[in-house]
């Protein structure tokens, strides 16, 4: 497929290797934020590629990683009422909450169905308007443009059985949260090129310069994920620290501003948990006083709740990069794809699931690093 | 979560608030949202993520990035190697 394959191009991906052996004279951490890198790393095995002095850890960019539990189960408390259609992207019906997942919830009777586009789901509000219809708006920047768009179309059009129940998280606050990090090892970041092509990546110019990393904008084909590294090992070495565009033929310095200006109308920013790490202040969206009519939490009036997460699960280190996936004492034997303790190992993003899915057991990962 | 995939817009409809395209993914077709790419047209190649096109590409800077890389004697050198 075009704007893909060139990207997989096996020689040039040796290339860009050999450029990076060439420049990296000294030991580099650095950590590729978002979930979709990490698996494309990990499948295309760039992680065992790359020079053993680049180390790549993997950050907190799984969305369905940190919603918190709480959040699936006010979803599952809704998808249990009579008169609901719980609609939600595949990725999150096997997330564990503290009792059970959609998926169950499913199996038990509730309608709960998987769509593709959150225009899917305010189709259904329309078809059906003696039902409830909630979409689960889980999400970065880069899917907040959609949602924002489904709850605009509603509120034009009078869909008022259409609902936002609202998980969305933004990428700079949690970097920030990292960065500031007394015990912090990242030393260059690989910034999300999707969520970048949506918000541009001014964002990151404070982070940049305050704590002094390299943030290269990047893609999520192999060759484009080395070239970000490149990117960040010679600004490494030469003692910069700024703000660098790898993924040009999409991300643009101000993103997409037809986006921007419905995200602004939309949503407002609110301080947001995230599942393993904590509250974040202002890293969430929650919808603006004018779109709350289709809040789902505000319609259904549900009580706010705290959930401890399960203590054998780690995915709090994994999520911010601090333990490899294969650290921990649970991974491939008490937690697995099947019977996942933590959402790390069920998304299709989670770093867990990654390391399961391409082989890189507790052996293989030791005798790499 | 983050996945977007690019294709090409091979046909365009729907009313000017949510236009809507027809987008060929290597043979797959599906819909896609154009209301965030008003300036896509037919035969561009649009990033699409949840239904919706999120930007177009820039052909001229997808191939600036490429031609740096083909410029290089040592991609010539893999090449004739691995063939």
């Amino acid at each position: 497929m075009r704007h893909l394959d060139e990207y997989r191009d096996p020689a040039a991906v040796h290339v860009v290797l050999r450029r990076i052996e060439a420049a990296a004279t000294r030991p580099w951490t650095i950590m590729e934020v978002c979930g979709g890198q990490t698996h494309s790393i990990l499948k295309f095995g760039l992680d065992e590629l790359l020079a053993a002095n680049i180390r790549l850890i993997h950050g907190p960019g799984c969305p369905v990683c940190v919603t918190p539990l709480e959040q699936i189960d006010r979803a599952l408390a809704i998808a249990s009422r009579p008169g609901v259609i719980l609609c939600s992207f595949g990725d999150m019906l096997r997330v564990p909450g503290s009792s059970g997942d959609l998926l169950s919830a499913k199996a038990r009777g509730a309608d709960v169905r998987i769509v593709y586009s959150p225009l899917d789901a305010l189709k259904i509000a329309r078809q059906e308007p003696q039902r409830q219809v909630v979409f689960f708006a889980v999400g970065f920047e880069t899917t907040a443009p959609a949602n924002a768009m489904a709850v605009q179309c509603a509120a034009r059009d009078g869909v008022a059985n259409f609902y936002l129940l609202m998980a969305h998280v933004l990428v700079p606050p949690a970097l920030q949260a990292l960065l500031s990090d007394p015990e912090c090892v990242i030393q260059g970041l690989l910034a999300p090129g999707h969520v970048c092509v949506v918000t541009g990546y001014r964002a990151y110019e404070p982070l940049a310069a305050r704590y002094h990393v390299p943030i290269v904008v990047t893609g999520f084909e192999p060759l484009d994920l080395l070239r970000g590294v490149l990117a960040a090992v010679r600004q490494l070495e030469g003692g910069e620290a700024h703000v660098e565009n790898q993924y040009e033929r999409v991300a643009r310095p101000d993103g997409n501003p037809a986006a921007r200006a419905v995200l602004d109308e939309v949503f407002a920013v609110a301080d947001r948990k995230w599942r393993g790490i904590g509250e974040i202040p202002a890293s969430g969206y929650v919808l603006s006083s004018v779109y709350a009519a289709h809040d789902a939490e505000r319609a259904f009036g549900l009580e706010s709740v705290t959930v401890e997460e399960p203590r054998e699960c780690l995915s709090g280190l994994v999520l911010q990069g601090r333990i490899r996936p294969t650290e921990c004492p649970q991974f491939g034997t008490r937690c697995t794809p099947d019977h996942p303790l933590g959402a790390t190992m069920v998304s299709s993003e989670g770093a867990c699931a990654a390391y399961f899915h391409y082989g890189r057991t507790t052996e293989t990962a030791g005798a790499r690093h | 979560m983050c996945l977007a995939i690019p294709g090409k817009v091979v046909a365009i409809e729907g009313d000017s608030e949510l236009r809507m395209a027809r987008v060929d993914f290597g043979g797959v077709m599906r819909e896609a949202c154009l209301a965030y790419v008003p300036e896509a047209k037919i035969g561009d190649y649009v990033l699409v993520h949840v239904g919706f096109a999120i930007a177009t590409v820039d052909e001229q800077a997808a191939q600036e990035s490429l031609a740096l890389l083909a410029e290089a004697a040592e991609l010539e050198d893999l090449r004739r190697g691995s063939s």
